[in-house]
């Protein structure tokens, strides 16, 4: 009888002992970020991309720090002005066994302007390649109609997916059948707006993932995700909510890992129009001259704000003050750039210098469902500018009415609070996007429409240069440019935050990315 | 009856159609949804393929009445950004929210009742002033809160439920449902009790008010008088009473807590319509905003109905036919 009993509770504490060992291989992460889908061509969206890392290889990878990497290429090089060879990587297989060659890039790059419907398409990417050639299966090029160095990091946004499914529409990869990569990964099932399981690929080419099994849980709410950490239901989230980061670093049971992100906050500036609609006289009515057309005037509210207090008391230390548009170690981000130190008289100085002495009034717009902490920053920015004679008011919009009444055609407001963060890593990214003066392929995003024919030509040149040195040289002398001109005021850049349960470390990464390969046991 | 309920549906369809009209022209007031939901690093041309692909750059009216068309035909449009059927991407959702509200209907119910009735039987006891009490608590306290303080206790700090999203789920008579599974009614009931309480609240005040209107009724006396023993009393002539009230208002409440419990799916990360909801104003998913709001319409007018119908079963002296619908 005795022995029977002590047979079961062996048995049950062996059964217990081989359940903790499978679920020391399970992971379960909380994202924050909403995804739309696992067609990795339907949008353009940077939660998607970072889903579908884990089911699909890009030619080209990028390292935590942005930095290109061998991926399903194993080299690539200009061999002439508007031609590139990439070498493909040998041996290789899809989730479903069949061999990656030259025929699956092909049909991915034929896929990618394809899809119907897609809200944003990743064919911005793809467009400059005017024909692609296949050398041998393992050996493709791809021919530029002009010089375009930005190739290799274009590609490097693009999931390759199997020839088979060059026609798959979305749903086929919603519902897995379609969901073939090479990657990490292999799919296993996608609820919406809920989940994404994952198996590990035991056939993996590179560094095989720790983990067999990994739940990706759609958390979107700050509060929610951290509870879910601290509860153990999640080992890891994103996006950790700044309010809570003190109190996680006080936590035993919870690591933190950090990076200075590729996301610049900043304000844009109409600079274009001779009559801003909220620049107005201290009574309301809108000047005849615009004064944000002078530069001492950007200026002077460049120099009224004081970043420092910003990043220490509203984003609790979690963003580094700028003067520049990415952080330095980016490509083509200028070392000489640094953030404009807080200096009210100096402004004032500037704003009769500028002719305003006794200042004008101002409306400052800014979305309050957007950036961590974005209204906020700008309800401290308000009285930080009246203070120096600017009578400033805040308006914060929902991010939905304030992304299309801040754009293209309406372009509503004077000054107002916008991030921008660089898929690509590259200076060229916020320079084409924001800064150049609005015309076919520039400035789509240039809600100020600043215009400087010195920074276009620069860019211009840069776009054509494909020697990288050269090239970054270019970059770097267009966005001192640009700096000095005020063309936008820089607040911070800010700081990405994952936190993990004890026992666990993650690498994190500059672009925002949570891929479950990089969540490893700590050593 | 037929009569009646004839009527009621084509006072709905008018409904229905003003509701989608001033959906359809509030989002398109709002702005270009183009900008939300396309990569920042787009371009001009790009902007114009995505306007011209989701059929945005005709007119409002044009877009409109191809949408009456394609409605008319049970094709509600295709969300923005999922790609997927608006109608559909609803439905996938419903079961969740479904669930979660029929359990917090229960809640409510199964303890309203009993604690509304005891409350109103014997107002001056210490117990009932205690669950009056509570029942101000449960008014007040806002769902948000209550739903982390839920969390904190329970999941944080002594670890007994999960703290967030929907368990597994087992197959009941055809319907997916995590009701059927440990795991599912250990993920509902956290959720569930926040979004109960403030319903629960509300049946415990209704049912204590009419408690103690109805003890004071001739027809008690009566009932007393004839020998009828307290408990029959209480628990068929005056519980009979008593729900007519409760009825509407429960009725009522089950539509709200079915389409907005936004806050509750939002805390718990469920997966339900409410999150659904909130994400698509967030992208102006147009689409999927409209499909949401007739469907919202649509199941208010059918519970409003059923209480109607309720009514005449409950009190014999109310005749549908009499009421102008």
């Amino acid at each position: 009888m005795a022995k029977g009993w002590l047979k079961a509770a062996l048995g049950i504490f062996f059964a217990g002992a081989v359940c903790l060992s499978a679920a020391a291989q399970d992971l379960t992460v909380g994202l924050g970020a909403n995804v739309t889908s696992i067609d990795p061509h339907f949008h353009n969206l940077s939660p998607n991309s970072s889903v579908a890392a884990h089911i699909f290889d890009r030619l080209i990878h990028q390292d935590e720090k942005q930095r290109l990497v061998p991926g399903l290429a194993t080299e690539w090089k200009a061999i002439d002005a508007t031609t590139w060879e990439f070498k493909l990587r040998q041996g290789v297989k899809f989730h479903d066994g069949s061999e990656f060659t030259a025929e699956d890039v092909v049909a991915t790059l034929k896929r990618v302007p394809w899809v119907p419907n897609s809200p944003s398409s990743f064919s911005i990417y793809t467009r400059a390649i005017t024909e692609t050639i296949v050398v041998d299966p393992h050996t493709i090029r791809f021919k530029t109609k002009e010089p375009y160095p930005l190739l290799p990091v274009d590609l490097s946004t693009i999931n390759i997916v199997s020839r088979k499914h060059e026609q798959s529409p979305t749903g086929d990869f919603n519902g897995g059948k379609a969901a073939i990569g090479t990657g990490p990964f292999r799919f296993v099932e996608y609820v919406p707006g809920d989940r994404i399981v994952l198996t590990r690929n035991n056939d993996y080419w590179g560094d095989k993932p720790h983990w067999q099994k990994v739940t990706l849980k759609l958390i979107t709410n700050g509060a929610a995700r951290v509870n879910a950490l601290l509860a153990g239901d999640v080992q890891i989230i994103d996006q950790v909510p700044t309010v809570d980061i003190a109190k996680l670093k006080t936590n035993a049971d919870i690591n933190l890992s950090r990076i200075v992100s590729n996301r610049l906050i900043y304000l844009h500036v109409d600079s274009f129009r001779d009559q801003s609609p909220f620049v107005t006289d201290k009574a309301g009515a809108v000047l005849p001259n615009n004064p944000l057309k002078d530069r001492r005037v950007r200026l002077a509210i460049s120099k009224a704000i004081n970043r420092q207090a910003i990043v220490e008391r509203i984003m609790d230390g979690e963003a580094i003050p700028a003067g520049g548009l990415l952080p330095e170690g980016f490509f083509g981000a200028s070392p000489k750039l640094k953030a404009e130190p807080f200096d009210p008289e100096g402004a004032k100085k500037l704003l009769t210098e500028a002719g305003y002495p006794n200042g004008f009034g101002l409306t400052l717009h800014g979305p309050n469902d957007r950036y961590p902490n974005d209204e906020k920053i700008i309800q401290a920015i308000g009285p930080m500018l009246s203070r120096v004679g600017i009578d400033t008011k805040v308006v914060s919009l929902p991010w939905a009415t304030f992304a299309s009444q801040s754009s293209a055609p309406t372009y509503a407001f004077s000054l107002m609070l916008v991030g921008w963060g660089s898929g690509t890593g590259e200076v060229s990214s916020p320079l084409r996007s924001l800064i150049a003066t609005v015309g076919p392929g520039r400035g789509a995003s240039n809600r100020g429409r600043y215009s400087n024919p010195k920074v276009d030509s620069l860019l211009q040149e840069a776009l054509n240069t494909v020697d990288d040195e050269k090239r970054e040289k270019l970059l770097q002398e267009a966005s001192e440019v640009a700096m000095a001109d005020q063309a936008i005021i820089p607040l911070h850049y800010q700081v990405n935050v994952w936190a993990t349960r004890k026992g666990l470390s993650y690498t994190p990464r500059a672009d925002e990315y949570t891929l479950a390969h990089f969540v490893r046991p700590a050593s | 009856m037929t009569v009646f309920i004839i009527r009621r549906v084509m006072q709905s369809i008018l409904v229905l159609f003003v509701m989608s009209l001033l959906v359809f022209v509030g989002v398109y007031a709002i702005g270009n949804p183009v900008e939300i939901f396309v990569a920042a690093d787009a371009d001009q041309a790009e902007r114009a393929r995505v306007i011209a692909a989701l059929g945005l750059d005709k007119p409002l009216w044009e877009q409109y009445l191809l949408f009456i068309r394609n409605a008319v035909m049970g094709d509600l449009g295709k969300s923005f950004v999922f790609n997927q059927p608006a109608l559909g991407l609803i439905l996938q959702r419903m079961p969740a929210t479904l669930e979660l509200a029929f359990t917090a209907m229960v809640i409510a119910l199964a303890l309203g009742i009993p604690l509304g009735m005891y409350a109103g039987f014997r107002p001056q006891s210490r117990i009932a002033k205690a669950i009056m009490a509570g029942s101000i608590l449960g008014f007040s306290l806002p769902t948000f809160w209550v739903g982390l303080m839920l969390i904190m206790v329970f999941a944080v700090e002594l670890g007994w439920l999960p703290s967030t999203g929907r368990g597994a789920t087992a197959e009941v008579f055809g319907i997916e449902t995590s009701l059927a599974t440990w795991d599912g009614l250990s993920h509902v009931l956290l959720p569930a009790l926040n979004l109960a309480l403030f319903k629960l609240s509300l049946v415990i005040r209704l049912t204590r008010a009419g408690m103690r209107e109805n003890m004071l009724m001739d027809y008690v006396k009566f009932a007393r008088a004839k020998g009828l023993t307290m408990r029959r009393v209480v628990f068929v002539h005056v519980l009979k009473n008593i729900m007519i009230p409760i009825v509407t208002v429960v009725g009522l409440e089950l539509g709200s807590v079915i389409a907005f419990a936004v806050v509750t799916e939002t805390v718990f990360a469920w997966p339900g319509m409410g999150k659904l909801i909130i994400d698509s104003i967030n992208n102006l998913d147009r689409p999927v905003i409209v499909a949401y709001m007739l469907i919202t319409v649509t199941m208010f007018i059918v519970i409003n109905l059923v209480v109607d119908v309720l009514y005449s079963v409950l009190d014999p002296r109310v005749r549908l036919a009499d009421m102008k619908g």
